[in-house]
């Protein structure tokens, strides 16, 4: 009997447990605003009070239902035509996950692939990818999007598709870097006399070393994300014109910004929060993933 | 007896063209089956460079110019690249210099003995577990179940040098090149390690090439030893007869510098200056003469 309650005092905290307490507040913080953004998003159809697109002339630039002039039907007041300002911030969630799940994780792809074989082969390879990337990024990136945006024409397709472009950079370069220093270190050297060929080593390897930093990326990247597809609605070349998203509210809302503020800081509230959301579900999630905790 | 290793007039330089500097001037040695071999010299002598060499572990600015090395009658420079990689930690297996760094610090212990037992000998995942957990009995890790789900950071320098040594062991290798690998152990620790691997020598049948500057190392465990300065050999045979007996003036200076439990501190003496400037002066002539050969 002693012996199996020391035991159980004994046991260590699980590797679970002690990992998610290494990612700290910013981990819980973070995962529940992106939590919160994702389950918006999925669950729009069923938590919007109203169709976001129906206009009700008569209760037009209503403010939210606790200012003097709200109506309990429009909890966060309504636009210029009327429509449910609640409702169009609900909808244009998806938009805004969408873009950033899909445009983070292309480029993620793409970048990390070309960062390995830049990183791993060096030479002439490296070179080349590595002035790729330097001119790649040299250009203003939004400019870049719009362009692509005009190219390919208007809609979620192209929004991903310039993001994705464009972004591509900020993995490549990064991966590039990390994978030269992990094939330095001893344990790479070690693969190879182990008998594994280049490719066997970056995927079994240097990935799994790179997951903590990938991650990060990642999720800052989905933060950015957001913000191009936000630069990109506000500036009318995104999704069409009726789908509502947090850059087009704030385009419709800036004509009547003294008349009806909320209309325009509600989407640019909402836009903030998922943002720091994303970067501090990243740092969270670094912290959480490195089981040698190198802070 | 056999030779299991031939290393034959090997050259090694560093650099391209002028500015080259060569690191083995004609170095040659045989590893029989079964037999321990000791690679003495001081730092720079060469002795690391050889072993790499062995395992085609070379850095990058560093090339054969000449020489042979044969592992069992084959020609190991002649090789192609796959085959050679095919006898990388089955047949041939390296205990690496520093166990803190030469495990994957991402990856459980557990994970990459068994990576290892997969990739060379094709064992199922379950199967691979089994053994890595015998192999690391073996190696007289107490509770091998649990330490195979440990990552390397939370096992002992001690420890991971065992997990190195079974890993090393763990494909039955003819040959087994051990680089330095008590260098970076605490005393009481490396009279464990060296006992164990005496021990999996014995077990597993293996030649082993052990490459070290500590003459006392060599004492205990090595039935021949070489000894290496300057990139050259300049004395071998077996370790009762160099120890006893030394012909060369430079192991007779090395035996004089080692500190031994029945002598006075004071009797040691530094390996005069004069001795190595003459050693140096005779590789550089060595260096010139070939140069002038060359051109």
């Amino acid at each position: 009997m002693a012996d199996i309650a020391l035991d159980s005092a004994l046991t260590p905290p699980s590797r679970w447990t002690a990992a998610l307490r290494r990612g700290g507040s910013r981990l819980w913080v973070g995962a529940a605003l992106v939590g919160l953004l994702l389950l918006v998003a999925l669950l729009a159809p069923l938590i919007a009070p109203h169709d976001p697109l129906e206009q009700d002339l008569m209760s037009a630039q209503l403010p939210p239902a606790w200012a003097s002039g709200g109506e309990p039907a429009y909890v966060l007041g309504t636009d210029s035509l009327g429509r449910c300002v609640l409702s169009r911030l609900i909808y244009s969630a998806r938009t805004a996950v969408a873009v950033a799940l899909i445009a983070a994780t292309l480029a993620a792809m793409i970048g990390i692939t070309l960062g390995l074989i830049a990183g791993s082969f060096g030479g002439w390879v490296d070179q080349l990818t590595s002035r790729l990337i330097d001119v790649w990024m040299a250009f203003p990136p939004v400019l870049l999007s719009i362009v692509l945006a005009a190219l390919i024409g208007a809609g979620l397709t192209s929004v991903i598709v310039a993001i994705v472009v464009v972004d591509w950079t900020r993995f490549a370069r990064v991966v590039r870097a990390e994978t030269m220093v992990q094939l330095k270190r001893d344990y790479a050297a070690a693969a190879r006399v182990l008998g594994l060929g280049r490719a066997d080593i970056l995927r079994l390897e240097i990935l799994p070393n790179l997951v903590p930093l990938v991650v990060t990326l990642l999720a800052v990247e989905m933060g950015i994300a957001i913000l191009v597809e936000v630069i990109l609605s506000f500036v009318g070349i995104s999704v069409a014109g009726d789908t509502p998203t947090w850059g087009g509210m704030i385009a419709e809302g800036r004509q009547i910004v003294y008349q009806a503020p909320w209309i325009m800081a509600l989407p640019i509230g909402c836009i903030i929060a998922s943002v720091i959301g994303f970067n501090l579900l990243g740092d969270g999630l670094r912290l959480l993933l490195d089981p040698v905790q190198r802070r | 007896m056999t030779a299991v290793l031939t290393v034959h007039d090997l050259h090694v330089a560093i650099g391209r063209g002028g500015g080259a500097t060569n690191v083995l001037r004609g170095a040659g040695l045989e590893v029989e089956t079964g037999e321990v071999r000791g690679l003495v010299g001081e730092s720079g002598a060469g002795k690391s460079m050889l072993g790499r060499a062995v395992l085609g572990l070379l850095p990058a600015n560093a090339a054969i110019t000449a020489g042979q090395i044969t592992f069992k009658g084959r020609d190991l420079l002649a090789m192609r690249e796959p085959e050679r990689r095919g006898l990388l930690g089955r047949s041939i297996a390296l205990i690496p210099q520093d166990p803190m760094t030469s495990l994957n610090p991402v990856k459980r212990v557990g994970a990459q003995i068994a990576g290892l037992l997969r990739h060379h000998l094709g064992l199922s995942n379950r199967d691979a577990l089994e053994r890595a957990t015998e192999l690391l009995a073996e190696v007289a890790i107490r509770e091998p179940r649990r330490v195979l789900g440990l990552y390397p950071h939370e096992i002992s320098g001690g420890m991971r040098q065992r997990v190195l040594i079974a890993m090393a062991f763990a494909c039955d290798p003819a040959l087994v090149i051990a680089d330095e690998p008590t260098t970076a152990l605490d005393v009481t620790v490396q009279r464990q390690v060296l006992q164990l691997v005496e021990r999996l020598r014995q077990s597993h049948g293996a030649a082993v090439l052990f490459v070290t500057h500590d003459l006392g190392v060599v004492a205990k465990i090595c039935r021949t030893m070489t000894v290496l300065h300057a990139g050259r050999v300049l004395e071998e045979g077996e370790t009762a007869d160099v120890l006893t007996r030394p012909r060369h003036p430079y192991t007779r200076a090395l035996l004089a510098a080692t500190p031994r439990a029945d002598r006075p501190a004071e009797a040691l003496r530094p390996v005069p200056p004069a001795l190595i400037e003459s050693l140096w002066a005779e590789a550089h002539r060595l260096d010139a003469l070939s140069m002038a050969r060359r051109a």
